[in-house]
């Protein structure tokens, strides 16, 4: 086939193509598979929520959670991943309806919504590092950063794929690939809001009942 | 069979405008207010038990705190990650309710066992604690 393809192409006086052209992509495997990523995840964070479970009370005569954390803060930085998940659904509702300024629109929303949990996050990572609350000063700290700080780092990486996929809805559409990649980032960015509300139960709210 | 060579896109579309596996991602405006709505209370009640130390009993708040956040994965889950048994041939549910089993015993078996470890430590005096590296 490919071969059929080149010699047509090169009748017409065109450059060979040397490879496929028309992708073909069984279309069910690639959210199957992005599927069982999300998993494998879903088992790093696991093991950072053991590790946060084993270590979370050993304070090493350092400041307790409930020295430490700032929970109006958390719910405002909860409030930012919970309106950018609902943005992404409306962004994705515009997809489908084939919309493109729309789904542009909600997914710049979404970054913002996002841009604004980091930014939070980073500052009260700032803040505690600050008041000597820093990574090394217990086992508790250090379990917290890495916890907090993956999924963090989660969700700068989810921002960074928004703005290379709004780029490429920018220049191609709302093409098939484009709407594939869409609902990947989908099922990342909600999955990252699942494992916040772990976050903010359990290392935030019980850190805080001690 | 590459006889059609207009744009490839459309034929792209037209050979999987049908979308088989996709209408796992599909959902409706009502679905997404619906669990933005289940997820605010959701999380404003555990916020406030804490904040305004609500209950007397910290075991009890800790226990609904937990009870909600896993009512409130299970909504992310239905209303804004469209889980069913149906999708991809039930392969999600599957994949996920492994996932689910492995971090179990991964949390349980941690716990377990550094709770008995902790238990069974020798205890430290504190002439061994200041000569600690």
């Amino acid at each position: 086939m490919t071969e059929f393809h080149t010699e047509r192409a090169l009748g017409e006086g065109q450059a060979p193509t040397f490879y496929l052209t028309e992708e073909h992509h069984p279309e069910g495997s690639t959210m199957l598979g992005f599927w069982l990523y999300l998993m494998s995840d879903c088992l790093i964070f696991a093991v950072l929520f053991a590790t946060h479970a084993v270590l979370g009370r050993n304070y090493a005569a350092g400041p307790s959670p409930a020295d430490l954390f700032d929970l109006p803060l958390v719910a405002v930085n909860t409030s930012m991943l919970l309106f950018s998940s609902i943005t992404y659904g409306f962004a994705m509702l515009a997809m489908e309806r084939y919309e493109k300024k729309a789904t542009l629109a909600w997914m710049a929303v979404t970054a913002l919504f996002g841009t604004a949990f980091v930014g939070l996050e980073l500052y009260e990572f700032a803040h505690l590092i600050h008041e000597g609350a820093g990574p090394q000063r217990s086992a508790f700290l250090s379990s917290f950063f890495t916890l907090v700080g993956t999924h963090g780092l989660h969700v700068t990486a989810g921002i960074v794929w928004m703005f290379v996929l709004m780029a490429q809805v920018a220049k191609r559409g709302l093409i098939a690939e484009n709407k594939r990649r869409l609902m990947c980032l989908s099922m990342f960015w909600h999955f990252l809001d699942v494992v916040w509300i772990g976050v903010f139960s359990f290392v935030y709210l019980m850190g805080v009942l001690g | 069979m590459s006889t059609h060579a207009p744009s490839h896109e459309d034929a792209f579309q037209a050979h999987h405008g049908h979308s088989h596996g996709q209408d796992a991602g599909h959902g409706t405006l009502k679905s997404y207010v619906t669990g933005f709505v289940l997820s605010v209370i959701l999380t404003a009640i555990p916020f406030w038990l804490v904040m305004a130390d609500v209950l007397d009993s910290a075991l009890l708040t800790a226990a609904i705190i937990m009870a909600l956040g896993a009512v409130q994965i299970v909504v992310h889950m239905v209303f804004f990650l469209h889980m069913n048994t149906r999708s991809e041939g039930g392969w999600t549910m599957m994949a996920l309710i492994f996932t689910i089993l492995l971090v179990a015993i991964a949390l349980s078996g941690s716990l377990w066992v550094m709770h008995h470890l902790n238990t069974n430590m020798m205890p430290m005096s504190p002439e061994m604690m200041k000569n600690m590296p």
